[in-house]
């Protein structure tokens, strides 16, 4: 599943880990880190679920986080005040209004990120990209990220996953996020789970609260399942 | 050549410049560019400073003075390390597309440096290893300087789409002179006598941006 990585560190300089720094074994020197992009609309928990994935994952997995805000670095510095990782494993894209175009047709700004993380961190197992909220049309390029992630959540209404486009119908893993608000917003979950089933098939699709579950349970065992089979 | 051509000058190839206003967004935040005629007169002024600079260092590289020196002279006359950072951010976006595009040996030459190499530079170099010319390299250089900021003007201000693209075509003139004076600069002398037209209130622009801790653009 994974596609060969395009390597092009000519004006890049080739960072090395300390060898007291880093308990992980590295990796064969052609493997690179596994990229998981997270999409959605603003709002839905894109930035509460990587959060949950660096709480649940980052004490077993060399992980750096990549976000593309619309508007500011609000989620880049949301995830290092909650220190749930290092400053130095987050990096934040601008996008120029354009969050669709930096996670999708012109990719270069995100790659350009990476490649700084993994030369100033060494070899790592999981990128995490975070999209700029944007809307349900928005997906990631496949040479950008290898899985993506869409999140959506119930308070934006039980049609959301009737409404389809490409997020909710091919995204590798959707997620219904705030079910602890279906009561609140009359959201009918069943309705969202057969709609989400009609639209996409076999591809998963996970019911979760964020609020409730910390460490997002499924999605972080999802991941963990795709970090073992690329690993191998 | 002439679809290589608009390959290469297209606003969709996958370069990076989106994501930079060359400037805008901190003019439009300082109160000085409001409008449609307060954008044409900022983007006459980048055409006239930015504009010869860039195309000449495009034309040069692209007839293949060394990049390692062009490096040092783009960066001589880039005061702003904002800027310089923007400047190689872009280069080495354009380069990354360039590669991908039109492989060649041309790039072997790239200037090492961690944060990239110059968007000029980076332009001539991708131009060359494309097949085009000195005079379209130049061209496509100071047409970028001139596209860039028009499309973040339509993101930032809402300006009517089709009003820019009415003054975009009253600036063509200027953009063909400028574009084929730069190639006559670049084709005589060292590369220390290229052109070196600056605005200080553009690098006071991009300082200023660089510290905001809310931004739209990444330039
Ligand atoms: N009630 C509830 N709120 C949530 C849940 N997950 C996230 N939120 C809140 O929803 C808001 C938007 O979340 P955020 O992760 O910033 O959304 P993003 O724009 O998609 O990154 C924040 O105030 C979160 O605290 C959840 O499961 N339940
Ligand atoms: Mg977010």
């Amino acid at each position: 599943m994974r596609p060969d990585s395009p390597h092009e560190h000519d004006d890049v300089p080739h960072g090395h880990p300390h060898p007291s720094a880093d308990p992980h074994a590295p990796l064969p020197a052609d493997a690179r880190a596994l990229r998981i992009g997270i999409g959605g609309p603003v709002g839905s928990g894109k930035t509460a679920l990587v959060a949950a994935l660096c709480r649940a994952l980052g004490g077993e997995l060399r992980l750096a986080v990549v976000t593309n805000d619309i508007y500011t670095t609000e989620d880049a510095d949301f995830l290092k005040r909650n220190g749930v990782l290092p400053p130095e494993r987050i990096r934040a894209v601008e996008t120029g209004c354009c969050p669709h175009t930096a996670i999708r047709d012109d990719i270069s700004a995100n790659l350009d990120a990476i490649e700084e993380l993994e030369a100033a961190l060494g070899p790592l197992d999981l990128l995490l990209v975070e999209s700029g909220g944007d809307n349900l049309t928005a997906t990631f390029s496949k040479g950008l990220i290898d899985f993506q992630i869409f999140v959506v959540d119930v308070a934006g209404g039980d049609k959301v996953p009737r409404k389809g486009g490409p997020g909710v119908t091919t995204a590798d893993l959707l997620v219904v996020n705030k079910t602890d608000l279906a009561p609140l917003v009359g959201a009918d979950l069943s309705v969202m789970e057969r709609d989400a089933r009609a639209r996409r098939g076999e591809l998963p699709t996970v019911f979760l609260s964020i609020a409730a579950d910390r460490q997002a349970t499924p999605v972080a065992d999802w991941v963990r399942g795709l970090v073992a089979a690329a690993v191998r | 050549m002439d679809t290589t051509l608009l390959l290469l000058a297209d606003g969709r190839f996958p370069a990076g410049g989106h994501a930079h206003s060359s400037g805008l967004e901190a003019a439009v935040a300082a109160g000085r560019v409001a409008g449609l005629a307060e954008v044409e007169a900022f983007l006459r002024g980048r055409l006239t400073t930015a504009g010869p600079v860039a195309a000449a260092f495009a034309a040069a590289a692209c007839q293949g003075i060394s990049p390692a020196v062009l490096d040092v002279e783009l960066d001589a006359r880039t005061p702003s390390p904002a800027a310089r950072l923007a400047s190689r951010r872009q280069g080495r976006a354009l380069l990354r597309a360039g590669r991908a595009t039109w492989p060649s040996a041309r790039y072997d030459d790239v200037p090492h440096h961690p944060d990239g190499c110059h968007q000029p530079i980076a332009l001539g170099l991708t131009a060359a290893a494309a097949g085009l010319t000195a005079e379209q390299t130049a061209l496509v250089a100071a047409y970028g300087v001139l596209t860039g900021p028009a499309s973040a003007a339509v993101r930032l201000l809402g300006l009517d789409p089709y009003q820019v693209q009415a003054m975009l075509a009253r600036l063509a003139t200027a953009c063909d002179e400028i574009s084929s004076d730069a190639v006559a600069a670049a084709a005589g002398g060292p590369p220390s006598d290229l052109p070196s037209a600056s605005a200080p209130l553009a690098d006071i622009h991009a300082e200023t941006h660089a510290t905001w801790e809310v931004r739209l653009f990444a330039s």
